[in-house]
């Protein structure tokens, strides 16, 4: 019995011994492994990867480049033809599925398809339809144009939808010009239906390219498509509404840090980051509040936080949670994009997208990250602690960036369209096409018209982001309408004392005078050169013309009959170095909203404040005279010219809508006004105002 | 067992009951145990740092001495990238989690030398000497970790940078063998020559699963946006040669040619453009009468001449940048450290760090087609755009081009940015050199915002005893009709203001604000009672007769100056007792760029009592001293940011001949 259970002992612990010896010698080489690691970290903290000093091969031998003689059986052109056939359908791409030579003749024109009778066209779309009509991008001749825009309403393609527009299959295919959809637009907001909500528009969109909401990454043909924003029927055609920042506080924060007010899905696409709202909501500064009180039949699904969520939600008001809030929750919906996104941005409430995977609007221009804060649906709890980490000034830029944005590109329809069309245009014009800076810092893209020039230096709106100044001298335009008589025409001494200005580089008079030009050695002898061009065909609008012989940055503005002083041009320059973006002038103006008659009015009138400073007398950068010319539409230089006047309310019109600032008043002597208010302009009290403001 | 468990269930009596030879026996059996133990412990647990340096000395000696692995010819292969694949779909980002420093951790394998089941390497160069400083440069990186688990991208140390130097079934077999893989999931592989013969694919070949591909030469086709990483194809001259910084200018070329390898199409199409327009274009090619070697990868020739490669670059305005067999071409890293501004002509080219650079900036992009109007279209760009070009390319090359770790660590940044996006570099971040960093303005108030009347401006006077004038400053100002609140800084600690009763009553919230210390950058506080985005500053001895006169600031401006001035500044100021408001100047106007704008007219600015020994303005070493602050302000900013104003601003109908009581601020300007 002893021998027995002593050798039974001892086995075990033999047993025991053999065990441990197994496991440490198992263990032996991981923690040894461990150790060199921590030993690194330890020893070495500088170079954990061994900076290995053997002499080693280069990656690239010197002669590899040489000897890869490169697809000696196809050309350059050969292969180009086989990307075409080759890359169709979901792989397009501008290189592949657009035809650039329609652009090169006339430059980028977008032609509209007729309305058919019996087509029922939305409201929206329709929008969108008389937006790009009325843009200097329209052709009514399919054969100048180079990009194409259906009439057939596109813009919801969600079957269960009343609006939803049947057989568009074979309606776009017996299109004459339909051409495979090649250098055709498609605007799109909705697409796909219950319940997984495809991207697919339901008919066969051939080479054409997507104007599309909800985009999402996967489906997103980079630099083809274009992410556009989702917008309701309410938004404005034109014009549309400021943001809503109306002055800074500092510090920037306000009564909430992140609400969000809206439905809530209890299953399917888009229900999970909906439903785990709550677990963040905190009811003080975190208010994110969902409803299962949407459809028909909500009762029958609702779980068991339906009634309390519902009970929370009414509590609050989501107008004043949106102005209240320094941050905005935008979570996805059933579809990528959601109505949200808007509201907060121009609520100046810094969107904070929970969207994976949505490309956002005009992804391919506007840098986000400078307006928004870009979540991800799976870390949805540190969703609070992010928000709170960013910085005060990282706050107030990111507001003020969401003010830009809106007013720039997402106010009203003509925004977002032009937008959309502008990219495209860029992307056709490559070597002359806008850069980031231009599109992401005031006054925006469509303000900012790369075909004036490339410099960024030769916009007036860059100077302080450039760190640079405009050119030290200006260029003196006269516009001459009556002819030379006697040697004392105020045109002369007004030549003379703006010939004296140190700041001069040059006098055109421009000569839109129906008299013949007068002879040379009849013009006063000046030090600077006097340029005389004679106008075409003598309009109004002509003073504004972009001439090439303008090669300072200043311009100074004149009337034949405006009387100045040599002083008083120096001094208006130096102000205007301080102001290039805006017009520095001597006659002021304003306007008012005159309630009996229900209009604006124009008033020339002694008044405590101005909106407007004459042209007759004013200096501005001569990129307003590029704008004013190929920016504005043709309707209203047309009337301009025909009334022969208003061309300088319209320039204030125009730089006040670039600017979003007033001109600036100079003092001046006494017997300008004199002779202002004396002869030339006529009907200046009570005038109409042409247009609201573009 | 029946024994054993009769034993046992008798358990503490076991020993004692034991014969003394037996218990001998036993204790020294368990002593071994338990030494046993006690051993494998301190093996386990023992500092390692003396013994573990032998073995990390010899691991930094030579490639050579890395671990073989041999690859069983029936190893797994890891599926072909998926074109699908985005940052939010095959991207394990709970890796990276919340992190404070808002930086993503970056592990390196330990480096292996794969052979197949013959011994025969999957590499012919094995690791070369540009992923080896990649990788060195990133380990010394703040990205680095050597912890695994904490680790939230995983870089393998195969080197893949050039395809044709691998065998690629066995490549990524060894990737697939790696200890972490899990489906390529967070890998990040860096790739610049990719593809074969004869098509050249535009990505690497190597399956790789959902491994991030930082690759040289990505069309529009193979690139996942926002998910891999377009990256430049390093120049190895870019260590090699040194070239100068050119002033930016007017070249003796204006367009040249340099590459050797061109398809025989475009170098004809070249050949035309040379004849129509001359000596302004320079093409080079091989020379032929060079023995080959890698000298002659630095000279080129034409007709007979020969020039010296890169130096030739700097000559010319413009360089072209042809696509050859790739897409992505080294001699784009040369022609923009020649400060020459690339002319790129590739089709569908994804441009190196198109996510974050704007190429438009610093080269200009042609379609292949368009090769013969190139002339035309270089022409028409203005000279100064040209300018900023050149200097913008120089740039470029510094930052993102310069070398293994510039292009190694962009990209991490890239990628850094796309997991916190909250925390990224800003698009002109990443586009503005550093001259335009410094010149240019840059304030998170730059909306051209005019701030309403309504909310008013708040005034803030900064007091030490003079009640008397106090009292009489408060009530003037109380008459303005925008003034939303008074708040007095009481700067004097001996003491205590005046009691309640005594105070002008006004119409506005009055706040006094007793300070701790006499110190006159009190007044630009940002004092929480300050609630309207406009500030009036002034003092105590300065009577204003009219509420017209203002002199704004801003309230952010206030903020900046306690939080943004220079420490040095705001202690100086407090140090001297003077000098507060021409720091304040030099703050607005360093934030600005511009000059602060004069409102007033007014000659009398103080009151008729206070003498030159209270007045704190009126000292007599007061103009001095005041230069000295200018002096040492300059200093500091590094600049002088104070700009020179020769106007004001004055009300509209000021002093015109128009009957006062319809002018909005008729009491201004009477001197």
């Amino acid at each position: 019995m002893q021998a027995k259970k002593r050798y039974l002992i001892l086995l075990s612990a033999g047993a025991c011994l053999a065990l441990l010896f197994y496991l440490g010698g198992v263990e032996l080489p991981a923690a040894r492994r461990s150790r060199q690691d921590r030993s690194r970290s330890g020893y070495r903290p500088e170079q954990p990867w061994p900076h290995y000093s053997d002499p080693l091969h280069a990656f690239l031998p010197w002669d590899q480049t040489d000897t890869e003689d490169y697809n000696l059986h196809i050309s350059p052109t050969q292969k180009r033809d086989v990307n075409r056939s080759v890359y169709r359908g979901k792989r397009c791409r501008m290189d592949s599925c657009f035809d650039f030579s329609l652009c090169q003749k006339n430059g980028f024109k977008v032609y509209v398809y007729p309305q058919q009778k019996g087509e029922k066209i939305s409201e929206s779309y329709q929008n969108i339809l008389s937006t790009i009509e009325g843009s200097r991008f329209y052709t009514s001749d399919p054969g100048q144009a180079c990009l194409f825009v259906l009439s057939l309403d596109t813009l919801d393609r969600d079957q269960l939808s009343p609006q939803y527009v049947h057989n568009l299959k074979t309606k776009v295919q017996s299109l004459p010009l339909w051409n495979d959809g090649r250098n055709h637009l498609i605007f799109n907001l909705y697409s796909g239906t219950w319940p997984d909500y495809t991207e697919d528009l339901g008919f066969d969109i051939g080479q054409a390219m997507l104007a599309k909401a909800s985009i999402g990454s996967e489906n997103f043909r980079p630099n083809f498509d274009v992410s556009i924003p989702l917008f309701s029927k309410e938004h404005p055609r034109t014009g549309g509404e400021r943001g809503f920042l109306k002055y800074n506080s500092i510090p920037p924060f306000r009564k909430y840090m992140l609400v969000f007010k809206g439905k809530r899905y209890l299953t399917g696409i888009g229900s999970d980051t909906r439903n785990a709202l709550y677990h963040v909501h905190n009811g003080e500064d975190v208010v994110l509040l969902t409803t299962c009180k949407h459809g028909k039949d909500w009762q029958k699904h609702k779980d068991a936080r339906c009634d309390k969520d519902n009970a929370e939600y009414d509590k609050y008001d989501y107008k004043e949670m949106l102005h209240n809030s320094t941050f905005c929750l935008v979570p996805r919906g059933r579809r990528l994009g959601s109505f949200r996104f808007l509201e907060a941005l121009q609520a100046a409430c810094v969107p904070v997208m929970l969207s994976n995977g949505w490309e956002l609007p005009f992804s391919e221009i506007i840098d986000w990250n400078t307006a928004a804060v870009i979540g991800d649906e799976r870390l949805l709890l540190q969703i609070p602690t992010t928000v709170r980490s960013i910085h005060q000034d990282k706050i107030l830029s990111l507001r003020q960036q969401t003010q830009f944005l809106w007013e720039a590109y997402f106010s009203s329809v003509e925004k977002i369209v032009l937008t959309t069309l502008e990219i495209i245009q860029d992307r056709v014009l490559e070597h002359g096409s806008r850069s980031s800076l231009m599109w992401n810092s005031h006054p925006g893209g469509l303000f900012a018209l790369p075909q004036y020039s490339g410099y960024l230096g030769d916009f007036p709106f860059y100077y302080a982001t450039l760190g640079i100044k405009p050119y030290p001298k200006f260029t003196a335009v006269i516009h001459a309408v009556s002819p030379l008589v006697s040697q004392s025409q105020p045109i002369l001494k007004l030549l003379v004392a703006v010939a004296k200005s140190q700041y001069c580089a040059q006098i055109i008079v421009l000569w839109n005078c129906d008299k013949p030009l007068p002879a040379k050695h009849r013009w006063p002898a000046t030090s600077v050169p006097v340029i005389v061009i004679e106008g075409e065909n003598k309009v109004m609008s002509s003073r504004f013309l972009p001439y090439e012989s303008i090669v300072t940055d200043a311009v100074l503005s004149l009337d034949e009959d405006t009387v100045l002083s040599t002083t008083e041009v120096d001094f208006a320059f130096t102000v205007w170095q301080s102001f290039p973006e805006r017009i520095v002038g001597y006659p002021a103006r304003s306007h008012f909203w005159d309630s009996n008659k229900e209009r604006w009015g124009y008033t020339s009138k002694w008044t405590n404040d101005y909106s407007m400073v004459l042209t007759g007398a004013a200096m501005f950068h001569r990129y307003y005279h590029f704008l004013y010319t190929h920016y504005l539409p043709s309707s209203l230089k047309n009337m301009v010219d025909q009334l022969a006047n208003c061309e300088d309310i319209l320039m204030n019109f125009l730089v006040s809508a670039v600017t979003k600032l007033p001109p600036i008043k100079i003092t001046q002597k006494k017997q300008y006004k004199e002779t202002m208010m004396g002869q030339v302009r006529k009907h200046q009290s009570n005038f109409i105002i042409i247009t609201n403001r573009p | 067992m029946y024994a054993s468990g009769k034993y046992s269930s008798r358990g503490p009596a076991l020993i004692p009951r034991m014969k003394t030879k037996h218990r001998i026996y036993y204790i020294a059996l368990f002593s071994v145990v338990l030494l046993g133990l006690i051993a494998t412990g301190m093996f386990q647990f023992w500092p390692h740092s003396i013994e573990s340096s032998a073995e990390w000395t010899l691991e930094k000696g030579s490639v050579h001495d890395a671990p073989l692995i041999r690859l069983p010819a029936s190893s797994p292969i890891p599926e072909r990238g998926d074109l699908s694949c985005r940052m939010h779909t095959c991207f394990d980002v709970y890796r990276c989690g919340y992190n404070p420093k808002n930086k993503i951790k970056v592990y390196i394998y330990a480096l292996q030398r794969f052979v197949d089941e013959f011994g025969v390497p999957i590499s012919s160069t094995g690791l070369s000497r540009e992923y080896n400083d990649l990788l060195s440069a990133i380990s010394d990186s703040d990205f680095y970790t050597d912890d695994v688990t904490r680790a939230c991208l995983f870089i393998p140390s195969i080197d893949v940078l050039n395809q044709n130097s691998l065998r690629i079934r066995e490549t990524a077999q060894a990737l697939a063998m790696l200890p972490r893989w899990d489906k390529g999931m967070n890998h990040l592989l860096f790739n610049m020559l990719p593809g074969g013969p004869p098509d050249y694919n535009t990505a690497l070949d190597v399956p790789r699963d959902r491994a991030l591909l930082a690759g040289g030469g990505f069309s529009t086709w193979t690139y996942r946006q926002g998910y891999d990483v377009s990256i430049p194809v390093y120049s190895p001259l870019s260590a090699d040669v040194q070239l100068p910084e050119r002033q930016p200018g007017p070249r003796r070329y204006f367009i040249l040619s340099s590459q050797t390898a061109i398809h025989r199409e475009y170098r004809a199409e070249l050949e035309r453009l040379k004849e129509e327009n001359g000596e302004a274009l320079l093409l080079l090619d091989k020379c032929s009468n060079l023995s080959q070697g890698a000298a002659s990868a630095r000279k080129r020739c034409c007709k007979g001449q020969v020039y010296d490669y890169p130096q030739i670059l700097q000559e010319s305005s413009f360089c072209v940048v042809l696509r050859g067999a790739r897409l992505g071409q080294a001699a784009l890293s040369d022609v923009l450290q020649a400060g020459c501004v690339p002319v790129i002509l590739a089709d569908s080219y994804i441009l190196p760090f198109s996510e974050v650079l704007d190429w438009k900036r610093a080269s200009v992009v042609i379609p292949e087609e368009k090769l013969s109007e190139m002339y035309t279209i270089l022409k028409s760009i203005p000279h100064r755009q040209v300018e900023e070009m050149q200097r913008q390319a120089r740039w470029f090359w510094e930052a993102y081009f310069s070398s293994m770790k510039a292009i190694g660590l962009t990209t991490l940044q890239i990628i850094n940015d796309r997991i916190y996006p909250y925390a990224a570099r800003t698009y002109e971040q990443w586009n503005n050199p550093p001259v335009v960093k410094w010149s240019s303005v840059n304030s998170p108030l730059f909306l051209p915002l005019i701030p309403p009347r309504a909310p008013g401006f708040t005034a803030v006077v900064l007091t030490y005893d003079r009640i008397e004038s106090l009292f009489r400053v408060i009530t003037e100002i109380s008459k303005v009709p925008s003034l939303a609140k008074l708040l007095i800084v009481w700067n004097n600690q001996n003491k205590s203001p005046p009691e309640e009763s005594l105070w002008p009553k006004v119409g506005v919230p009055l706040k006094v604000v007793r300070t701790k210390e006499n110190k006159l950058s009190n007044r630009f506080f940002p004092y929480d009672e300050i609630e309207t985005e406009a500030v009036l500053a002034i003092d105590d001895d300065i009577i204003m007769l009219t509420s017209d006169e203002l002199q704004f600031g801003y309230e952010y401006f206030n903020y900046l100056y306690t939080y943004k001035m220079p420490g040095d500044i705001k202690n100086w100021v407090d140090a001297h007792m003077n000098c507060e408001d021409i720091a304040m100047n030099f703050l607005v106007a360093n934030i600005t760029g511009k000059a602060p704008i004069k409102v007033t007219p007014r000659k009398k600015f103080k009151c008729p009592e206070c003498t030159a020994i209270d007045g704190l303005s009126l000292d007599q070493t007061h103009m001095v001293e005041r230069s000295e602050c200018i002096n040492k302000f300059a200093s500091v900013f590094g600049t002088m940011p104070l700009k020179v104003v020769e106007h004001r601003a004055d009300p509209v109908l000021y002093k015109d001949d128009f009957p006062e009581k319809l002018k909005s601020f008729p009491n201004i300007g009477s001197l």
